[in-house]
């Protein structure tokens, strides 16, 4: 006897149809299954064994031979215990074959019989959509997320039980309530009305933010480099639909996403600085999101950027460059999307302190700490800013502003830029490259008259050049300016950065 | 528009050209022609230009030079000082306060200078005599420039211009507008004087260079408005930017330049002359390093240029001379406050805090150091 479920798997961040295939016949007891499956499906079988004994049916005492298609596909992970007992329970007659064509199916199963949450809840919803599946059911628990999917009847279940019973028709399966199109973030964010003194770096962040620039914060150990970092999120536009679509696909794939709908807030992931590359950008033997894609259309903070190994440093370039990551691994290849403003934090030496005098650290110290930060990565950062204990007078002051102000202020450059982009790959004026900067930096016509002079005095680089034009813009958007005024130049010339500027190498 | 951005306005009516004047700039207009053909005859050009109306008429009239007196005799004066209002100019003569004085060490000197920006301004910036007037100082050089002699040419203007020097040059291509420039950016403390009519931006390409010259500094021109320059013109105008300036610095010229004619009137004057070296190899510098050899003073940058013209250790610190909020901020950084986190309470201020901070560094105030500090360039 045969029966057909349709389930599906992860393949890096796209969702595969596999279509579980069951012939049961007479010979020795045996379960056997079949088509690139990993350890994980392997060890379905005691799963599923468990679980529909436990559900009060009957295992089929005969051969049974389970097929995943297509047999290329590498199969892993657990979400396919529920495909299999279906399956065997088709077979036996519990279901009814003709429910199965309507329905995919998506879970790991305890051996009690229940349904367990598994990863990827959101991306299968969409691949059964694609498929032109009736309906898919998937674990209670994911039920609001699979539902994001529009056109598409999801049911949640608790139990292998209540799965035969909504196959059969018997329950009339509880809808999952609709969602709200962004939830608003829910906990208190840490806000900008915390911070007392660095109106710098508060200015210097909402550039960041109003431009999506990547931003690097120097300055001695507990000034408050971190701290503020944690504030951006708080001044970043909200998500978009598309946008929280795309962040909560990777989160539920990577198993990071707590909440039970979409995603509310733009991610901000601060790994330590001990990771690998592969933790970083992505990898391992089956293609896994790193931090960079977590941090998709969100921030990335890495927190004393000097002390991350090279190797993961350097991994950063393309996810940088392209806003995307490719795995490749033997055959298959991954592309994680990596479009994140990364937020770096350093000591100005080793040892914290330079340039004051108190700084313990020799010449060599202070090369190998600017080796580190120089070339490509530095490159790729927009703005540098130092940040300094705040005086005395400035702890005593009121606070400078709210988020709620500066994000009115990041909303409404962005809103500029929006409609400059439309059409184009860039969402942001940190994503213009030398085409689009000759198209959208409109300068005025003294305004490159200073960019012209420290560039002919060599204290520019051509991509620092770019980098200034493109800070630039951003403050011109954000004063509400259609041209790059000589103001808006000099203030981002300010900006500007070699690697010596931002260490404590040069005096 | 030269009558708004005056910064006197009512002194406009009592500076207004006589007719003797006014009449002698048209019959030099009316001759332009002439004196070009003239010159092909190997004729020299100071000695035309210094010659009485009569002479110049029966020298250069022709057949024409009938006509040409009677027209002298009826010349309408109120349709020229029309001409003058409506192009936003005013026409200042000889006779004239406001008429710079160092101009009559020439024996041609102008009659009626036509001045876009305001009289006034002009008077501020170099009116009165070498002994008493504002310092001014001529800089000029080739049309061709390298890429150097533009960032010898803009230092030049604007460390002058920021030290409270006026710049004068001819608004050419090349180093005389690299000149106007970097005087623009430090305060526009300059004067650009043109071949033809001061209304007339020349070349075309430099418009925007010349409004941003009006708006802050001076245009002028000795002949009248709308007139399009002739070959000759520019000597000639040659003349009075020597004139109009204590020192004359040449940054960049050939063997043949233009600008070595303005160094030699200027060496004729009693004038200082100084020139930027360049290697002997150099088409460009043949003619600079030539003057150096007979005798012309070095200079290198703004400073050495200070010292010709002001005198050695004379010259206020460079500072004195910036808008009130550089100079606020400088005094700030010198007093510890070094870094832009220091500087800044609230993020609003931060731009033009930021702004201010990188153009004392443009202007060689400040430097940036690690960590995020500057430090003043002693002066």
């Amino acid at each position: 006897m045969l029966a057909r479920v349709s389930t599906f798997t992860i393949d890096g961040l796209e969702p595969r149809h596999v279509t579980v295939e069951i012939d049961v016949r007479l010979g020795l007891p045996a379960f056997t299954i079949v088509g690139l499956a990993d350890r994980a499906v392997r060890e379905s079988r005691d799963r599923v064994h468990a679980a529909i004994l436990n559900s009060g049916f009957e295992f089929p005492q005969k051969r049974v031979t389970v097929n995943m298609a297509p047999a290329w596909l590498r199969k892993t992970g657990p979400g396919f215990d529920l495909a299999i007992a279906c399956a065997i329970l088709a077979v036996g007659g519990h279901v009814p074959a003709e429910a199965l064509e309507r329905y995919a199916v998506f879970g790991e199963l305890g051996l009690g019989g229940e349904i367990r949450a598994c990863r990827g809840a959101l991306a299968v919803a969409e691949g059964a959509a694609c498929a032109g599946i009736a309906g898919l059911i998937v674990p209670r628990e994911r039920a609001l997320e699979a539902a994001l999917v529009d056109g598409l009847d999801v049911v949640g279940a608790s139990s292998l039980r209540q799965v035969t019973e909504i196959l059969r028709g018997e329950e009339v399966a509880p809808a999952p309530e609709p969602q709200a199109a962004v939830v608003p973030a829910p906990a208190r964010q840490p806000d900008l009305v915390d911070v007392r003194g660095h109106a710098n770096v508060i200015e210097t962040l909402t550039i960041a933010a109003a431009g999506g620039h990547n931003l690097l914060m120097s300055g001695p150990p507990g000034v408050g480099k971190t701290m503020l970092a944690r504030r951006l999120p708080s001044i970043l536009p909200p998500l978009s639909k598309t946008e929280a679509l795309e962040v909560t696909r990777i989160h539920s794939i990577a198993g990071v996403h707590r909440g039970l709908g979409l995603v509310g807030e733009r991610p901000f992931r601060a790994p330590h600085h001990l990771i690998s590359a592969s933790a970083l950008v992505g990898g391992g033997s089956v293609p896994a999101p790193g931090e960079a894609s977590l941090a998709h259309h969100g921030v990335l903070f890495l927190d004393e950027l000097s002390e991350f190994p090279r190797p993961a440093l350097e991994a950063l370039r393309q996810p940088l460059e392209d806003g995307r990551v490719a795995i490749v691994r033997g055959q298959r290849t991954a592309i994680f999307p990596t479009r994140f403003m990364l937020v770096g934090a350093t000591n100005p030496c080793p040892c914290g302190h330079a340039p004051a005098p108190r700084c313990r650290c020799n010449e060599n110290d202070l090369a190998r700490h600017a080796r580190r930060l120089s070339g490509p990565l530095l490159d790729r950062i927009d703005l540098v800013v130092h940040v300094q204990r705040p005086s005395a007078e400035h702890l005593a002051q009121p606070p400078a502003t709210r988020s709620e102000a500066v994000r009115e202020r990041v909303l409404a450059a962005r809103r500029r830029q929006v409609h400059r982009f439309d059409g184009t790959a860039a969402l942001c004026n940190a994503h213009m490259d030398a085409q689009l900067l000759r198209r959208h930096v409109d300068l005025d016509e003294d305004a490159d008259i200073p960019l012209v002079d420290v560039y002919r005095r060599g204290e520019l680089s051509a991509r620092g050049r770019d980098r200034t034009l493109r800070v630039a813009r951003t403050i011109a958007d954000l004063a509400g300016e259609q041209r790059v005024l000589r103001e808006h130049v000099v203030a981002a010339l300010g900006y500007r950065h070699e690697a010596a500027d931002v260490v404590g190498a040069a005096a | 528009m030269a009558g708004e951005l005056a910064p006197d306005p009512p002194a406009k009516d009592s500076e207004t050209a006589c007719g003797d004047c006014l009449a002698r700039t048209w019959l030099i207009a009316r001759l332009a022609g002439s004196i070009e053909i003239a010159r092909h005859q190997r004729r020299r050009l100071r000695e035309i230009l210094a010659l009485p109306n009569e002479k110049l008429i029966a020298g250069l009239g022709g057949v024409h030079a009938t006509q040409i007196s009677d027209q002298l005799e009826r010349l309408d004066f109120d349709d020229l000082r029309e001409a003058t209002d409506r192009a936003g100019l005013e026409a200042i003569c000889r006779h004239d306060a406001a008429y710079p004085a160092r101009l009559a060490d020439l024996v041609d000197a102008p009659a009626v200078l036509f001045v876009a920006g305001g009289a006034q301004r002009l008077v501020a910036m170099a009116g009165g005599s070498l002994e008493h007037g504002p310092r001014a100082v001529a800089v000029v050089g080739t049309r061709r420039a390298s890429p150097d002699g533009l960032e010898v040419a803009t230092s030049l203007g604007r460390g002058l211009a920021a030290a409270g020097v006026t710049v004068v040059s001819g608004m050419a291509l090349g180093v005389d507008s690299a000149a106007h420039g970097g005087a623009v950016v430090a305060g526009g403390r300059t004067i650009a004087v043109l071949a033809g009519g001061a209304d007339v931006p020349y070349p075309p390409t430099k418009a925007r260079l010349y409004q941003r010259i009006v708006s802050d500094g001076c245009v002028v021109a000795e002949l009248p408005p709308g007139f399009v320059a002739r070959r000759w013109c520019f000597p000639a105008r040659n003349r009075i930017i020597a004139a109009l300036a204590h020192t004359t610095l040449v940054v960049e010229a050939a063997r043949r330049s233009g600008s070595l004619i303005t160094a030699e009137i200027a060496s004729d004057l009693g004038r200082d002359v100084g020139a930027v070296p360049g290697p002997v190899t150099a088409w460009r510098s043949a003619g600079t390093n030539a003057l150096l050899r007979d005798g012309a003073t070095v200079i290198r940058h703004a400073s050495d240029a200070l010292d010709l013209a002001v005198g050695i250790g004379c010259h206020e610190p460079l500072s004195q001379h910036l808008p009130p909020r550089l100079r606020e901020l400088l005094v700030e950084v010198s007093d510890g406050r070094d870094t832009l986190a220091a500087l800044t309470s609230a993020p609003s201020e931060v731009h033009a805090t930021l702004a201010g901070l990188t153009e004392l560094e443009l202007l060689g105030h400040l430097r940036r150091v690690a960590g995020g500090r500057y430090v003043v360039i002693p002066p």
